[in-house]
């Protein structure tokens, strides 16, 4: 096979891996600070999308027009089911957080169902099939558009953990609960504000991904699923390992399904998630979690 | 200096030059001590002494990062804390594990399947529990206990196991001198009549003074004093390091 | 031997069990087809619910891909069943072999390698989902197109080859259940039951208590995988058909711990009263939009997701505990 389709299923993987990164980066980050894990975030992502799609039929608001909407509601929505419903839940066994987190996403999932139907729907707008040609490279607008849209937001959002206060006790009570508490910070509302945040990644993801990709109701699972071994494999906790995490899962699903059949690279998804979660549980990037 | 050979007997717990850091942290020091069969002997000092530590290393939590700790003319350093239990030590733990939805009685007997089949386990668990007068309440689950009844509890089902050597961790704090004097009693009882013994890290000198043979002094990891409390207590590298405002008994 | 397993249980317990047997035993000559099958469903999921539950509300283990044991089960047995005549009885020695290994290695790569809590609960995912693609790839298997087997018209029941009317299933599942309860309860009375329950409740503790909880993981992880592989072959003889993406999936593995987290984890009662309430729930839900003559793909798992929402919030250790007390059945213990 020519260099060039290597190439460009690898760029494509990559472009597309950056979506998926940003959807992984609100499950990392849900899961460093609040320490619980999301398994509704699949089916949070796909309120976004049907959102979208909402919109563009409607109004004929292009997807990408759509990411700070999308976020924006999407984070009103992690606040308030974390104030509301999943802070009691923090000191609760694990099993309870799994049957809490599946229960809202059968729901949503489900009214999604109901609303939208059963088929795939999806997106045309007027740059989906455009290309963009550099040298050898040939790379869809919407992917480009869409890992840009990712890039940024990521990068806005590692602004705010980084230079802001709320961003900096956030981290905080990260790395430190109790010592969070000592200091006065109000813990419970700054869960409620990273749950929030990361919600609004899923919310800005799956806006994005609208302009490349289906919706169904059964979107949900499968999406969570891969957020997880993308967050595992580059990093818990760690926002630079879940977009790395996603460039390296996309570029793995890219160049197995090239190389192999596209069937297989779904086992070699989860066999990568079997090495990390073995010999390096904190993932690539992330650090050691007491 | 280390010792490789076995020591003699009589001697049951030889530790020898065990030192651990963390990172960076000197936790334990280079403390070489020796406890004797059939005696109660302790360990004091200030909070951050490396006391704990000290209990986990021999306890088989963690390994030394040199020396090595001889148990009943066997090398022990290293092993696991279930082989460690096996061999003959049973310990407490500082912060209470009870196991909290099972029943006291359930928590002794798991301690006493350690050498005996199921009913064997639980005639063992009633003969330790009328001891630490838990009987009576051996069907309740551990959560609902007070806090001087889950300390024998943790002391119950450590006993269960049969140890040759019990390692009590701070076993008399936030009790009452009353309950404090019950223990005393109870683990005086214990090695006068089955010979154990017994290793207790304690700031409860009242505890201390009314137990101990012997006392290891340790300050920022290392050994400051050793030998008989009375002789110990008077030292005065232990008394400016620990003993300012405590009443000795 | 009878009286050393009922020690402790309240009379009540004994009555109530009793009669739910009886009731169990004469229930197919009183019911119509449809609602043999729902008792069916009912104790599959109950049988299941217990095996994961020895993993999970003993051990303390959590288990999302339990679906992996159901498939490893059915696809072994049918596999051998089609390819080589083997009956399933036989099928089911290699199956419970194949699941425990299975396990084994699983619990082994993960205790060996400190893997715990939602770490191991996303590692059992992994091993289902890898199960799933594989199989779905394994043309001897006939992957995504599935595997059947030889239906027909029997007009007697070859308990033997697991051929016949619905009754006999219903019994062969039954049975199973009742032996699964009761291999529960020796187990909990056993060396086994109190080591893992002392790993439940706090594993540090235990070790330092002489319990080599890495062995005793790996039993009550291989013990689990085991019992559950009897439902995968039992799931392959009464269907049918094996699809890797049916059986394998995510939704089976949490159709599977539905009933013993609604009903309660780590008691003996849960996952059949959790069977029993789901799947009551689900056919009253039926009833209910059929009566109000709505058909609306997903109204009814809506419905049932707020169920779940309610119970997990308001009972935390399910609904069986409640009702035991309520009704005076429950072990006394303060």
């Amino acid at each position: 096979m020519p260099a060039d389709i290597y190439l460009n299923v690898a760029v494509s993987g990559v472009l597309a891996g950056l979506v998926y990164g940003l959807m992984a980066l609100g499950l990392s980050v849900i899961f460093g600070v609040v320490r619980v894990v999301n398994f509704a975030h699949g089916e949070m992502m796909a309120i976004a999308m049907y959102l979208s799609l909402l919109a563009f039929n409607l109004f004929h608001i292009d997807p990408l027009m759509m990411l700070i909407p999308c976020a924006a509601l999407l984070f009103v929505l992690g606040y308030a089911l974390q104030a509301g419903l999943i802070n009691r839940f923090i000191t609760r066994p694990e099993h309870s957080q799994f049957l809490l987190m599946v229960s809202i996403a059968i729901i949503i999932a489900n009214t999604q169902l109901i609303l939208f139907g059963p088929d795939s729907r999806a997106v045309q707008t007027p740059y989906s099939f455009e290309s963009y040609q550099f040298g050898p490279l040939i790379v869809d607008a919407d992917k480009l558009y869409g890992a840009i849209g990712a890039l940024v937001f990521a990068a806005a959002l590692f602004a705010f953990f980084r230079f802001t206060r709320v961003g900096t006790a956030i981290r905080a009570c990260a790395d430190n609960y109790t010592g969070a508490q000592v200091i006065g910070l109000n813990v419970n509302r700054l869960y409620a504000l990273t749950f929030g945040l990361g919600c609004a990644c899923v919310g800005a993801a799956g806006a994005i991904l609208m302009i490349s990709a289906d919706v169904t109701p059964q979107f949900g699972p499968i999406a969570t699923l891969q957020a997880f071994v993308i967050v595992i494999t580059g990093g818990m906790g760690s926002m630079v390992g879940a977009l790395f995490g996603g460039v390296l899962i996309g570029l793995t699903a890219a160049m197995a399904g090239l190389l192999f059949t596209p069937s297989i690279k779904a086992m070699f998804v989860y066999g990568i998630l079997v090495v990390v979660l073995l010999f390096r549980p904190q993932g690539i990037l992330g650090k050691r979690v007491s | 200096m280390t010792q490789e050979t076995p020591p003699q007997a009589g001697t049951l717990l030889v530790i020898s030059g065990i030192s651990k850091r963390f990172r960076g942290l000197v936790a334990v020091d280079n403390v070489s001590f020796a406890v004797d069969r059939g005696t109660i002997a302790a360990v004091i000092g200030p909070n951050g002494a490396g006391k704990t530590t000290l209990f986990n290393m021999i306890a088989g939590e963690f390994a030394p990062d040199g020396g090595s700790i001889f148990f009943d003319s066997g090398k022990i350093d290293g092993l696991t804390p279930d082989q460690v239990c096996r061999r003959g030590i049973g310990r407490t733990f500082q912060i209470m594990k009870p196991f909290l939805q099972l029943t006291v009685e359930e928590n002794v007997i798991v301690g006493g399947l350690l050498r005996r089949d199921v009913s064997g386990a639980r005639e063992r668990a009633h003969e330790v529990l009328r001891r630490l007068d838990l009987y009576d309440k051996r069907h309740y689950r551990a959560a609902s206990l007070t806090l001087p009844d889950r300390k024998r509890l943790e002391v119950a089902r450590a006993l269960a196991t049969d140890p040759k050597l019990l390692l009590l961790d701070e076993v008399m704090a936030g009790l009452r001198p009353t309950e404090t004097d019950r223990i005393v009693g109870m683990l005086r009882e214990l090695n006068r009549e089955t010979g154990l013994t017994i290793l207790l890290i304690e700031h409860v000198m009242r505890a201390v003074m009314a137990l101990a043979a012997r006392i290891l002094v340790l300050h920022h990891g290392a050994a400051i004093a050793e030998g008989a409390p009375e002789q110990v207590v008077h030292e005065p590298a232990v008394i400016e390091s620990y003993l300012g405002a405590e009443t000795v008994v | 031997m009878i009286a050393r397993l009922v020690r402790g249980l309240p009379r009540r317990a004994l009555i109530l069990s009793a009669i739910l047997l009886a009731l169990g035993l004469i229930a197919p000559f009183y019911v119509g087809d449809y609602w043999l099958t729902v008792l069916t469903l009912i104790l599959y999921f109950a049988y299941t619910g217990q095996a994961w539950n020895i993993m999970m509300g003993f051990a303390g283990q959590l288990s999302l891909g339990h679906a992996l044991f159901v498939g490893l089960g059915a696809y072994t047995t049918a596999a051998l069943f089609i390819n080589y005549g083997i009956p399933p009885w036989i099928g089911l020695i290699a199956a419970v072999a194949v699941a425990s290994v299975c396990g084994a290695m699983m619990g082994f790569l993960a205790f060996r390698f400190r893997v715990a809590g939602v770490y191991f609960a996303i590692l059992t995912i992994a091993f289902a989902e890898f199960a799933r693609t594989g199989f779905d790839n394994w043309s001897y298997v006939n992957g995504s197109a599935g595997l059947f087997l030889p239906v027909a018209q029997y007009t007697h029941n070859d308990l033997w080859r697991l051929r016949g009317h619905p009754a006999m299933f219903y019994y062969v599942l039954l049975t199973a259940t009742v032996l699964i309860f009761i291999a529960s309860r020796i187990i909990l009375r056993s060396r086994l039951g109190y080591y893992c329950l002392a790993i439940r409740e706090d594993e540090q503790a235990a070790r330092a208590t002489g319990v080599n909880t890495f062995r005793y993981k790996m039993y009550a992880v291989m013990i689990s995988a085991g019992m559950t592989s009897f439902a995968g072959m039992f799931y392959a003889f009464y269907y049918n058909n094996l699809f890797p993406e049916q059986v394998f999936s995510i939704s089976r593995s949490i159709e599977i711990i539905l009933a013993p987290l609604v009903g309660g984890v780590g008691t003996l009662g849960g996952p059949i009263f959790g069977a029993f309430v789901l799947q009551g729930l689900a056919e009253g839900l039926n009833n209910l939009l059929n009566m109000l003559g709505i058909d609306v793909p997903g109204i009814k798992q809506v419905f049932f997701g707020a169920v779940l929402l309610v119970v997990v919030i308001a009972l935390p250790e399910g609904i069986w505990p409640w009702v035991a007390r309520l009704i005076g059945v429950a072990e006394r213990k303060k």
